[in-house]
C-alpha cells in the first residue's frame, strides 16, 4: 500500500482541470517518471508557484470537482512520481477519480463545510496530515492546531488501494 | 420500475457486482489511441502479460499527432504499431487511412444500439449517439479491457433533458449543447449518464447528435446517450444489413435500448430551443457560454474547424456555405481539419474543399493537432482561437492561448471578418 501522509499542498480553487495537472504536451512520454518536472505547471494560482511549493509535498487539499476534463492518467501519475498519493476535496471528476483508485492511490471526499474549515484554520500554514487507511480517519496538523477528521471510501476504492490497482484486483477476479 | 438506456445496457452487460453498487460490465468493444495506449501497452509487457481479450473487439487509430512531429511520437506510434500487429488487430488506422477517433469509428460501424465502449479518451460519450453506453477510462481501466474485456462503473444514474421547439437559422447542435452545458455546469452531470430526447433530437441526424454527445463529458457525464431509431439504422445499414432481414427488423431490436416510460432520473430537464441564439464560450470552462451577439466585435487571431465535435462532413457544408465567395481577414489564419480521410474526400468531391482553399484557409489532414494543442496549429502567447472543438481550458491549444467554442457558422463567420461574429451576417441558407 502506498504512503498517505506528509505535507500538505494547498490548491483553493475548485474546477482545477488535468490540463492544468499535465498539459497536452507531455503526453507523448511513455514513461510516468519522465511527467515528474511538470506536475501542475500550467496551474495559475495566486500564491502558488509549482517549481518551489510542490517538493517535499505529500497530500493536496483542494476544493470541487478536481481533475475534471481529459481523461489522461498521466495526472494522477504525475503526482504518484512526485510523492504526493493522496487528494482531499469536495468532489472529482469520474475519470479522475477513478484514475486515482486504479493506481492505488486515493481521492478523498469531504463535505464542502470541511474543506472550507481546513483551508481557513490551515492555508498558508505549514500543515501536515497523517492518515490511519484502516480506521479511515485522519489527523490534520497545523501550528499548534491539532484535528481528527473520518472520511470514508467504498469497499470498492478501498479494495483497490489494498490490493495495490485494478489491473492486480482484476488479474485476481476476472 | 422501468429502466433507464444506461440501465438496460448494464443489466444485458454484468459480470459481477463485487461491491455496492460497483458493476463489473463486458465490453462489446475497446477504442485505442496513440496518447493513451502505449503506457498500458508497456506495462501490459512488463507483467508478461502482452495479449488481448479479443482482437476483433479492439479498434485503434493514430490520430492525436500525424503525421509523427517527433522522436517522442513517432515512438507512440511505433508502439502502438507493433503492439497491433503482434496481436493479430486488424482495425488499426494508420496514417493514410486514419482520422479522429470518435469521428473515425463511426463511420466504420463500430459503434451500435446496446454496446457497451471504453476508450482512454474522454470524448468516447460522442458514441453514446448510437444508444450504447460509451465512457472515457484512464489508463489502467484501459489496460484492463485490452487484457480481460471488462470494467467497472458505478452502476448508472441518468439525468434527462428533453429538447423541444425549432431551431432557428443559423443555430445548430453546438449552440444547443453550449446552451445546455452553460445551465448544468462544468460539474451539473458528474457520475450520471445524460439521455438526450424530444423532437429537436428526433429530427438530428446521427453527426448532430455526435455533436450533442460528444460534449456531456464537459458538464461531467459519463456519456451521452440518444436512442436508436430509424436514423441510427440508415447510417448503420451498411454494417449490420447482415444481420436482419429489413430495417424495420433491425429498429424493432434496436428498440430494446430505449428507456421505458417510467424509468426513473435523477432529474428531467424540459428545454424549449425555439428562440435559442447562436452560443459561445468565453473563458477558460466550457461552462462559460454567452449568445455570439454579447461577444460580436472581439478580434480573433486564429479560426479552426475540425475535431471529433464539429469536423465532419455536415460541419464542413455549414462553414462552406458561409465563407462561399468570401475571403479570410488579412488579419486572421484559418485552418480546417476534415476529421476522418472519407469527409475530406467527400468534401473535396463536393467542392467544399475548394470553397475553404479559395476563402484562404489552410487545409490539413485528418487529425485532433490543433484542438489539443499538439501540433498542426498550436497558439501562442495572448493569441486567440475561434474554435469548433469541444475544450476552452486555460492553455489547452497552446500555452498563454484563448480559445472560444462555437459553432462551424459562426468560426468560418469569424474567418471572414477577423472578430467574432454572428454566422447570419453571412449565411445563406434557403429556406
Ligand atoms: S479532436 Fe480533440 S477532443 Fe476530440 S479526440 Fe481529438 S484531441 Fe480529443
Amino acid at each position: 500500500m502506498k504512503n498517505f501522509s506528509g505535507n500538505v499542498l494547498f490548491l483553493d480553487r475548485s474546477d482545477i482541470n488535468t490540463d492544468e495537472i499535465i498539459p497536452a504536451k507531455y503526453l507523448t512520454e511513455n514513461s510516468k517518471e519522465a511527467l515528474k518536472p511538470y506536475l501542475l505547471e500550467d496551474l495559475v494560482l495566486k500564491g502558488f508557484d509549482p517549481r518551489k511549493d510542490i517538493s517535499g509535498k505529500h497530500v493536496v487539499v483542494t476544493r470541487g470537482n478536481f481533475g475534471c476534463g481529459s481523461s489522461r492518467e498521466h495526472a494522477p501519475w504525475a503526482f504518484e512520481v512526485n510523492d504526493i498519493n493522496m487528494v482531499i476535496g469536495e468532489g472529482f471528476a469520474r475519470i479522475f477519480k477513478q484514475n486515482m483508485f486504479n493506481c492505488g492511490m486515493m481521492a478523498v471526499e469531504l463535505s464542502p463545510d470541511t474543506i472550507d474549515h481546513i483551508f481557513k484554520t490551515c492555508g498558508g500554514k505549514a500543515t501536515t496530515i497523517e492518515t490511519d487507511f484502516g480506521s479511515q480517519c485522519m489527523i490534520i496538523r497545523a501550528d499548534g492546531f491539532e484535528e481528527k477528521i473520518v472520511f470514508s471510501i467504498s469497499g470498492f476504492d478501498k479494495a483497490l488501494v489494498e490490493k495495490g490497482g485494478w489491473v492486480e484486483y482484476a488479474d485476481l477476479n476476472y | 420500475m422501468g429502466k433507464t438506456t444506461a440501465e438496460k445496457i448494464f443489466d444485458a452487460h454484468t459480470v459481477d457486482r463485487p461491491f455496492g453498487d460497483i458493476t463489473v460490465i463486458r465490453l462489446d468493444a475497446v477504442f485505442c489511441h496513440e496518447i493513451t495506449t502505449p503506457i498500458a501497452i508497456n506495462d501490459l509487457v512488463k507483467r508478461g502479460k502482452d495479449r488481448v481479450f479479443d482482437p476483433d473487439k479492439i479498434k485503434v487509430v493514430i490520430d492525436h499527432v500525424t503525421p509523427a512531429k517527433d522522436s517522442k511520437t513517432a515512438m507512440q506510434g511505433k508502439i502502438l504499431r507493433d503492439w497491433a500487429r503482434r496481436n493479430h488487430i486488424k482495425d488499426f488506422f494508420d496514417i493514410g487511412r486514419n482520422g479522429v477517433c470518435h469521428a473515425l469509428f463511426p463511420e466504420k460501424g463500430f459503434a451500435r444500439p446496446g454496446y457497451t465502449i471504453i476508450m482512454g479518451d474522454s470524448h468516447t460519450c460522442t458514441h453514446g449517439a448510437f444508444g450504447a453506453f460509451a465512457a472515457g477510462v484512464g489508463t489502467t481501466d484501459l489496460e484492463v479491457g485490452i487484457l480481460k474485456g471488462v470494467c467497472a462503473f458505478h452502476y448508472p444514474k441518468s439525468i434527462k433533458i428533453n429538447i423541444n421547439g425549432r431551431l432557428k437559422k443559423g443555430v445548430y447542435a453546438k449552440d444547443v449543447i453550449l446552451s445546455i452545458i452553460g445551465k448544468m455546469g462544468v460539474n451539473g452531470a458528474t457520475n450520471k449518464v445524460i439521455e438526450f430526447t424530444g423532437n429537436v433530437v428526433d429530427d438530428m441526424a446521427m453527426e448532430e447528435r455526435m455533436t450533442l454527445c460528444n460534449m456531456a463529458v464537459e458538464a461531467g457525464a459519463t456519456c451521452g446517450i440518444c436512442y436508436p431509431d430509424m436514423t441510427t439504422v440508415s447510417y448503420l445499414w451498411e454494417f449490420i444489413k447482415g444481420d436482419y432481414l429489413s430495417t424495420e427488423a433491425a429498429l424493432e431490436d434496436y428498440q430494446q435500448f430505449r428507456a421505458d416510460p417510467d424509468a426513473l432520473y435523477d432529474n428531467i430537464i424540459g428545454l424549449d430551443v425555439s428562440s435559442l441564439e447562436p452560443q459561445m464560450t468565453y473563458g477558460f470552462k466550457p461552462d462559460q457560454v454567452k449568445p455570439v451577439s454579447e461577444m460580436a466585435g472581439l478580434p480573433v487571431d486564429q479560426v479552426y474547424i475540425g475535431s471529433c465535435t464539429n469536423g465532419r462532413l455536415e460541419d464542413l457544408r455549414i462553414a462552406a456555405r458561409v465563407l462561399k465567395g468570401n475571403r479570410i481577414s488579412d488579419s486572421v489564419r484559418a485552418i480546417v481539419s476534415p476529421a476522418t480521410p472519407k469527409i475530406y474526400n467527400e468534401a473535396l468531391q463536393e467542392g467544399i474543399i475548394g470553397i475553404f482553399m479559395d476563402a484562404g484557409f489552410c487545409v490539413t489532414n485528418p487529425t485532433c493537432g490543433a484542438c489539443l494543442g499538439m501540433s498542426n496549429g498550436v497558439l501562442a502567447d495572448g493569441e486567440v482561437c475561434a474554435s469548433t472543438t469541444n475544450r476552452n481550458f486555460n492553455g489547452r491549444m497552446g500555452k498563454g492561448g484563448m480559445v472560444h467554442l462555437m459553432s462551424p457558422a459562426t468560426a468560418a463567420a469569424s474567418a471572414i471578418t477577423g472578430f467574432i461574429t454572428n454566422s447570419a451576417l453571412f449565411e445563406k441558407i434557403g429556406g
